[in-house]
C-alpha cells in the first residue's frame, strides 16, 4: 500500500492570509466561511437551550427571571432556525458540493455567492445587536399583536436581522437553481444527478419563492410597531390572525428548507455505505419536488385553534396528510436500499440510520398533529416541541452531521478519528432521545410550551429531558473538538477514502481551486458500483 | 413514577384519547418496522471485505405503489377520525350554560350570566354543557384545560367559543397556551367542577350586584343608547327587542346574522354594517367601554329576546 500524500496544489493552500479568504470567490472557501459562521451560531443558540433546560429542572421559575426566560427561548429559536438550520446544509455542504457533483468549476455567480455570505453576516450582526441591547421576548414566531404593540424589547433589530438574512437565502437558492440548470458537465442529465442535488434544487425553489413572504411580513411588523399602521392590531383595525397566515406561509415551507437537504445527504450516505444504487431513484427525486410543492399548501395547520374556520381546518388537515406521503416514500426507499447492500458501519452511516429512525418518529407524530381533533389538545404544548425537534434535530441536524463526516475528508483532505466519531454519534443519539422523547408525554399531559414555571407533577419528565440535554451538549462538543484536531493531525484521506461513486470523489482531496483538472464527462447513472477503474484515484 | 397520562374529565376526553391510542399503535408499528429492518439489514448485509459492493437493484414499481397507497389509506382514516372529533369539538349542543371569558395580561376573568365574577377560577356544574364565549383585552391568549382536551385561542377584537361537558367533579388546570408576554406562565387558573347542588349553592352564595343583563341595562341607559334604540319603532336606531339570532337586512342588500360578534362590532364600529332603512348616525364607542362592559351590553341585547318589552 502506498503512502497517501496531500496534493501539492489545492484550494486550501491557494493563497494564505485573511484577504484570500474574505475576498474569495471559490465556492469551497465560501462554504468554509459559512461553516465557521453557522458553527458559531449553533453553539450560541445551543447555550440558550442549556439555560432553558437548567431552568426547567425545578417547577418554580428560580434560575432566571420570567423576562430572561422568555428572551432565552426566543433567541434560541431565532438563532437556531434562521442562522443555523436554514443555512446549514445548503450554504456549507451545498456550496461545497453542488459544483463538484455536477462537474463544474464553480457556482454560476461566484461573487453573488460571496455577497450572500456577507449578507448573512450582516443579518447576524443585527440579531446580535438585538441580543446585546436587551434581547427579544416575542418567541421566534413574532405573533402579533404582542410583537407590534405589547413587547418592549428589541423587536425591530431582530426582525431586521431576519429580513436581511432572508436575502442571503434567496441569493443562495437562485445561485443553485441557475448552476444546476446551466453548468452540468457533459453527460450529466437530470436523472444522472446525485439525489443530494435534487433535494438542494427543491430546497432552492422554496428559498426563492417563500423567503420574500417572510421579508414582507417582517416589514409589516416593523411598520405597525414604528408607524402604527393597522395591519395586525385590532385596535387599529387590523387582524392579528393575518400575521399567522403570512408567517406560516413561509415558516412551514421553511421546515422543508431544513429537512430536504438532510434527506439529500442521507440518500448519498446510504448509497455510498451500502455501495449500491438508491432503490427507486426517481421516486426519491420526485418526492423531493412533491414535498417542495405541497409544503406551500399546509400553513393553515398551525392555525387550527386560532379562529380559523372549521372547513379551512379540514382542508389544511387533508393537505398536511398528503405531504406526509412523499416523506414516507423516501423512508421506505432508503430502507429498501439497505437490502442486499454491502453495509459499512462508518460514522456517516450511523448518522444516516439515526436520521431515518428519528425522522420516522418525527414524521409519524406529524400525522398525530395533522389530525385536527387531536391537535387541538396538544398544540402549543411540549408535544409540538418534541415533534419538531425530532424533525429538525433528529432529522436535519443528524443529516448535517452525517454529511459533515462523510465529506470531511474531501473538505479537509484528512480523516477524522473514526472510533471517537462513532462514540459521539452514539452519545448524540441517546442524548437526543432522552431529551425529547419525554416531551411527547409532557405535551399530552398538557404542559404548555414557553412556560417559565410549571406545576410540580411535570417535574420528573422535565428532569429526564434536562439530563438528556446535558448528554446531547457533550455529544456536540466532541465532534467540534476532533474535527478541528483532524485538520492538522488527521490521517491523509486520499481522493476517495470511502470507495464511493460520485464526481466529487474523482478529484483530489482537498480539490484544486478549479475542482477538476479537466471537465469530467458523465456516461452512467449515479451510484454505479463497482466503481470503474479510473474512479479509484486514491 | 410520574403520571404518563392526563386525567379525563370531559365527554370529549375519551374521544381524543381513543384517537391517541390508535395513533400510537400506527406509530409504534411503523417505527418498529423501519428500525427493525434497518438494524436487521445493517447486521445481515454488513460489509465483509473492503472491496465488497451491494447487489444492484434498480427499484420495484409494485413496492413503490404499495408504500404510497397503504400509508395514504392509513392517513385517510386518521384524517376522517380527526375531522369527526373536531366537528364535535366545534359544534356545541343547542342548550349550553354560557359563561363569558375575558383574558388580559396576565389573568383570566370569568363572568356568569347571573352576575358572579371570578378571577383565575371557574366554577362549573358537572354533566352540563358549558360554552365559553371569549375575548381578549390586549394580545392573543388561549384557554386550555388539559383534563377536558379542549383549547382555543382568545383573540382581541373578536369572540371565539369553546364548549365542554365535565364528567367528574374536581379541580383541573387551566393554562394560557398562547405565549402572551412576561408572565405568560403565571396566567393559569383552575376549573372547579361541582355537583349541580353544590354549584347552585356556590351561585347563590356569591355576592352579586345583579345579573349580567341587568348591569348591561343600566349601562344601556347611562350611555344613552336608549334614546335612539327604543322599544317602539319611533327611535332613530333599529329596535333591539327580538334582534339576537335574527337575520338583519343591511344597506346594500347584504344580510348578517345578529350574533355576539355582530352586536360587538355595531357598538364599536357602527358604520361597518348599517341596517337597511337607518342613517349612519351612531357614534363609535371604540376605546370608551371595556370588553367586560361590551359583554354586559351584548348580554342585555340578548336578554331582550325573552323579556317582555315594557313599552308594549
Amino acid at each position: 500500500m502506498r503512502t497517501l500524500v496531500l496534493p501539492p496544489h489545492h484550494y486550501l493552500n491557494d493563497g494564505y492570509g485573511i484577504k484570500s479568504w474574505l475576498l474569495t470567490r471559490d465556492h469551497k472557501r465560501i462554504a468554509l466561511l459559512y461553516l465557521a459562521a453557522i458553527t458559531f451560531f449553533f453553539f450560541l443558540g445551543g447555550s440558550f437551550a442549556v439555560l432553558i433546560r437548567l431552568e426547567l429542572v425545578t417547577p418554580p421559575g428560580d434560575l432566571v427571571s420570567d423576562e430572561t426566560y422568555n428572551k432565552l427561548f426566543t433567541m434560541h429559536g431565532v438563532i437556531m432556525v434562521f442562522f443555523f438550520l436554514i443555512p446549514s446544509i445548503p450554504s456549507t455542504l451545498g456550496n461545497f458540493l453542488v459544483p463538484l457533483m455536477i462537474g463544474a468549476k464553480d457556482l454560476a455567480f461566484p461573487k453573488l455567492n460571496l455577497a450572500s455570505w456577507y449578507i448573512y453576516v450582516l443579518g447576524g450582526l443585527f440579531t446580535i445587536y438585538a441580543l446585546v441591547t436587551g434581547g427579544v421576548d416575542t418567541g421566534w414566531t413574532f405573533y402579533t399583536p404582542y410583537s407590534t404593540v405589547s413587547s418592549t424589547t428589541s423587536v425591530i433589530p431582530a426582525a431586521m436581522g431576519i429580513f436581511i438574512t432572508g436575502f442571503s437565502s434567496i441569493l443562495t437558492g437562485l445561485n443553485f437553481i441557475v448552476t444546476i440548470h446551466r453548468m452540468r458537465a457533459p453527460g450529466m442529465t437530470w436523472f444522472r444527478m446525485p439525489l443530494f442535488l435534487w433535494s438542494i434544487y427543491a430546497t432552492s425553489l422554496i428559498m426563492v419563492l417563500g423567503t420574500p413572504v417572510l421579508a414582507i411580513t417582517m416589514l409589516l411588523v416593523a411598520a405597525e410597531r414604528v408607524l402604527h399602521f393597522g395591519f395586525f392590531d385590532p385596535a387599529l383595525g387590523g387582524d392579528p390572525v393575518l400575521f399567522q397566515h403570512l408567517f406560516w406561509f413561509y415558516s412551514h415551507p421553511a421546515v422543508y428548507i431544513m429537512v430536504l437537504p438532510s434527506m439529500g445527504v442521507v440518500s448519498e450516505i446510504v448509497a455510498a455505505f451500502c455501495r449500491k444504487q438508491i432503490f427507486g431513484y426517481k421516486f426519491v427525486a420526485f418526492a423531493s419536488m412533491a414535498i417542495a410543492v405541497l409544503g406551500f399548501l399546509v400553513w393553515g395547520h398551525h392555525l387550527y385553534v386560532a379562529g380559523e374556520s372549521v372547513y379551512a381546518a379540514m382542508i389544511f388537515s387533508a393537505l398536511s396528510f398528503m405531504v406526509a406521503i412523499p416523506s414516507a416514500v423516501k423512508v421506505f426507499n432508503w430502507t429498501a436500499t439497505m437490502y442486499k447492500g454491502s453495509i459499512s458501519w462508518k460514522t456517516p452511516m450511523l448518522y444516516a440510520m439515526g436520521f431515518i429512525g428519528l425522522f420516522t418518529i418525527g414524521g409519524l407524530t406529524g400525522l398525530f398533529i395533522a389530525a385536527v381533533g387531536f391537535d387541538v389538545h396538544v398544540t402549543d404544548t411540549y408535544f409540538i416541541i418534541a415533534h419538531f425537534h425530532y424533525i429538525m434535530v433528529g432529522g436535519a441536524l443528524m443529516g448535517y452531521l452525517g454529511g459533515l463526516h462523510y465529506w470531511w475528508p474531501k473538505i479537509s483532505g484528512r480523516l477524522y478519528p473514526e472510533s471517537l466519531a462513532k462514540l459521539s454519534a452514539g452519545i448524540i443519539f441517546l442524548g437526543f432521545n432522552l431529551t425529547f422523547f419525554p416531551q411527547f408525554i409532557l405535551g399530552y399531559l398538557g404542559m404548555p410550551r414557553r412556560y417559565h414555571a410549571y406545576p410540580p407533577e411535570f417535574q420528573v419528565l422535565n428532569v429526564l429531558s434536562s439530563a438528556g440535554a446535558s448528554i446531547l451538549g457533550v455529544g456536540y462538543l466532541i465532534p467540534m473538538a476532533y474535527l478541528m484536531w483532524s485538520l492538522r493531525y488527521g490521517k491523509i484521506a486520499g481522493a476517495n477514502p470511502w470507495g464511493a461513486s460520485g464526481l466529487e470523489w474523482t478529484t483530489t482531496s482537498p480539490p484544486p481551486t478549479e475542482n477538476f483538472a479537466e471537465t469530467p464527462i458523465v456516461t452512467e447513472e449515479p451510484y454505479t458500483y463497482p466503481l470503474r477503474a479510473e474512479a479509484h484515484l486514491g | 413514577m410520574p403520571a404518563l397520562f392526563p386525567e379525563s374529565a370531559s365527554t370529549m376526553a375519551s374521544r381524543v384519547d381513543a384517537l391517541y391510542f390508535f395513533l400510537i399503535a400506527v406509530a409504534v408499528f411503523f417505527s418498529v418496522l423501519i428500525a427493525g429492518l434497518i438494524v436487521y439489514f445493517a447486521v445481515r448485509y454488513r460489509r465483509r471485505t473492503p472491496e465488497g459492493v451491494g447487489v444492484n437493484i434498480h427499484g420495484g414499481l409494485l413496492l413503490e405503489i404499495a408504500w404510497t397507497v397503504i400509508p395514504a389509506l392509513i392517513a385517510a382514516v386518521i384524517f376522517v377520525w380527526g375531522a369527526s372529533v373536531f366537528f364535535a369539538m366545534s359544534r356545541p349542543p343547542d342548550e349550553t350554560l354560557n359563561i363569558y371569558v375575558v383574558g388580559k395580561q396576565w389573568m383570566w376573568k370569568f363572568q356568569h350570566l347571573d352576575g358572579q365574577r371570578e378571577i383565575n377560577e371557574l366554577h362549573v356544574p358537572v354533566g352540563r354543557a358549558v360554552k365559553l364565549i371569549m375575548t381578549s383585552e390586549d394580545v392573543i391568549h388561549d384557554v386550555f384545560v388539559p383534563a377536558f382536551r379542549v383549547k382555543a385561542d382568545v383573540l382581541p377584537g373578536r369572540y371565539t367559543n369553546i364548549w365542554f361537558q365535565a364528567t367528574k367533579p374536581g379541580r383541573y388546570h387551566l393554562f394560557c397556551a398562547e405565549y402572551c408576554g412576561t408572565r405568560h406562565s403565571g396566567m393559569i387558573g383552575e376549573v372547579i367542577v361541582m355537583e349541580p347542588s353544590e354549584y347552585e349553592a356556590w351561585l347563590s352564595g356569591s355576592r352579586v350586584e345583579g345579573s349580567l343583563a341587568s348591569t348591561g341595562e343600566k349601562l344601556f341607559q347611562d350611555l344613552a343608547c336608549i334614546t335612539c334604540h327604543r322599544a317602539d319603532t319611533q327611535g332613530r336606531g333599529p329596535v333591539l327587542q327580538g334582534l339576537f339570532g335574527k337575520t338583519v337586512q343591511l344597506q346594500g342588500g347584504e344580510t348578517v346574522v345578529a350574533d355576539e360578534a355582530y352586536i360587538r362590532e355595531s357598538i364599536l364600529r357602527p358604520a361597518a354594517k348599517i341596517t337597511a332603512g337607518y342613517q349612519p348616525i351612531m357614534p363609535t364607542f371604540q376605546g370608551l367601554i371595556s370588553e367586560e362592559q361590551l359583554l354586559e351590553l351584548v348580554e342585555y341585547v340578548k336578554s331582550l329576546n325573552t323579556q317582555q318589552s315594557p313599552a308594549k
